[in-house]
């Protein structure tokens, strides 16, 4: 039985190093790429790079634009992330606690809406911001609130439905206002939830491509690193010494943001799903 | 606490203005700019009634050979993804050193973004693939069938991980000392998993399957960014067709109706999804 069991393990080691071997074979090969020259690449795309390049980053780098792109991503995933997060606690909390049917309605409305695919709503979308002269950075941190609202609704309700109020009402009959009672009192009790509706946001935003194209994709000093990446492929797509340095670029931060945070992920991708 | 009115509507206010002004007003107007001739220029589009619905349901094969390809593709994703993500939870629930290193790599894929890896993929496909000599790995993208192959296999790469993690989730919560007993009992290890951890995680079944199933029919980024919808829109899904309809023809109001047709065929997903929870609800 024992014995077994070791053997039961030995091979699921044995497996499981194989299939990763697949999962990170892609990935690999364009590492191995983009330290390689163009003629290495186009003579010998599967070997050892011979001779090792490093320039194909500098100029990858130059040619994306890549620090601005990456500056520009980074604030308006920030900026969007901590905007969804204060306005959607603040309503998931009023339509917890005020047992009325118009937050019941109001609750349902946004949970439906999750079912509308974005292709249904883009060019009545871009029509709309253009009129409001939004087609910027602000129209598109907006446009994430509005798309962003009904998932993190959805997980704040969930959550705040389980805390008692008791403690709220103590801090009203103290005499804290509405505003008070919330950041003083509510707001620090659903730091867990908070967490998984940012990286879930995060996640979302940073790898957005579609969204960003149709409200900044016109003015090319706000564009983010999937924009950038899309126009360079556009410009570049034969010259795979360039592009495989721009994508490993493009892939390492979100990679950094999992090590840092891999567990918390992990947990924000369950509670996402199961919602 | 004072229940004020205008509390209620000061709290929600910014989620509900932002959420209308970017979904519902747009949902709404894009019902009527369907039945327009909308091209995205004229200030005032003509409304032509149904002429819209008509013409896609008689002239746009080239939609329903989308719609086709789309369906196609999202049943076979539905099918690998899931088997492919419960074989790995399988594989990497068990403490064994290493385990929770294979599930880093394993779920890695799915946090980088779908033009990446589209792009990525793309390399491999015109690259790597010929470069082995091997006729069957030539020319995969430049032919509908190798094309949605490769397409599968991208979404394989990207999501099974991700549905590895609900899994293990699904898993943990089975208590070891059933599986324990069954054991003592003579059940195998192919029972085992037949008839005690297969019935136990079957909620996450459910939800796995319409999760990769509307994931699968709403796909875009990849599609763009591994096909383009080549050769000649055989490989182009629903969300491809609909975004090159409005922007590379300039029928935006053919392109919405396309879209409304898109969004009841994604509503009648998630209908059949809620009346299978409902109904498992009922019966646990």
């Amino acid at each position: 039985m024992c014995n077994e069991r070791k053997i039961s393990k030995f091979f699921k080691i044995i497996i499981g190093l194989f299939v990763a071997a697949l999962f990170l074979f892609p990935m690999f090969m364009l590492l191995l790429a983009s330290f390689k020259s163009q003629k290495n690449i186009f003579l010998d795309v599967i070997g050892w790079p011979k001779p090792i390049v490093l320039t194909n980053y500098g100029e990858a780098m130059k040619r994306m634009d890549y620090g601005s792109a990456l500056w520009n991503l980074l604030w308006i995933t920030i900026v969007a992330t901590i905007i969804i997060i204060i306005f959607t606690s603040m309503a998931s909390w009023v339509l917890v606690r005020y047992k009325t049917r118009v937050s019941k309605v109001l609750f349902y409305v946004f949970a439906i809406s999750m079912l509308i695919p974005f292709q249904c709503v883009m060019l009545p979308l871009m029509s709309t911001l253009s009129k409001l002269d939004l087609l910027n950075p602000k129209g598109l941190i907006f446009a994430y609130l509005g798309f962003g609202s009904p998932l993190s609704i959805i997980l704040y309700h969930g959550f705040i439905k389980g805390i008692p109020a008791e403690l709220e009402e103590a801090a009203a009959i103290d005499g804290c206002s509405m505003f008070r009672t919330f950041w003083g009192v509510v707001f620090p009790l659903l730091s867990p939830i908070t967490m998984t509706v940012a990286i879930l946001n995060i996640m979302w935003i940073w790898n957005d491509y579609l969204l960003p194209s149709l409200v900044i994709g016109s003015n090319v000093q706000w564009n983010t690193l999937p924009l950038k990446t899309f126009f360079f492929f556009g410009q570049f797509s034969s010259r795979w010494d360039y592009a495989s340095a721009g994508l490993i670029m493009s892939i390492i931060p979100i990679i950094i943001f999992y090590l840092a945070a891999q567990k918390k992920i992990i947990k924000g991708v369950v509670d996402g799903a199961i919602k | 606490m004072r229940r004020s009115k205008l509390g209620f509507w000061l709290f929600l206010a910014p989620c509900l203005i932002a959420f209308s002004v970017v979904e519902l007003y747009p949902m709404l107007s894009g019902f009527y700019y369907s039945l327009t001739d909308w091209d995205g220029i004229s200030a005032t589009p003509k409304f032509i009634g149904l002429e819209n619905f008509k013409n896609i349901f008689t002239n746009e094969k080239m939609f329903w050979s989308c719609f086709g390809f789309t369906a196609a593709f999202a049943i076979c994703s539905v099918i690998l993804i899931n088997l492919v993500g419960f074989a790995l939870a399988l594989l990497v629930t068990k403490k064994f050193r290493g385990a929770n290193l294979l599930r880093g790599v394993f779920f890695m894929p799915n946090l980088i973004g779908g033009l990446l890896l589209g792009f990525a993929w793309q390399f491999i496909f015109t690259k790597i693939f010929p470069a082995t000599n091997i006729p069957f790995l030539q020319n995969w993208l430049t032919d509908k069938e190798t094309g949605f192959a490769a397409l599968l296999i991208v979404m394989v790469w990207q999501m099974s991980g991700y549905m590895m993690i609900i899994y293990i989730a699904a898993l943990q919560n089975i208590p070891d000392n059933i599986l324990e007993a069954a054991a003592i009992d003579g059940a195998g290890g192919f029972r085992r998993l037949k008839d005690i951890t297969m019935p136990m995680v079957s909620q996450a079944f459910t939800i796995g399957i319409f999760l990769i199933l509307s994931n699968s029919f709403k796909l875009f980024d990849q599609n763009l960014a591994l096909t383009n919808g080549d050769p000649n829109h055989a490989t182009e899904m629903l969300a491809l067709n609909i975004y090159k309809t409005a922007f590379s023809a300039n029928d935006m109001g053919m392109a919405q109706a396309k879209a409304i047709i898109f969004f009841i065929s994604v509503a009648i997903i998630s209908i059949i999804q809620l009346y299978f929870s409902k109904k498992r609800e009922i019966e646990a």
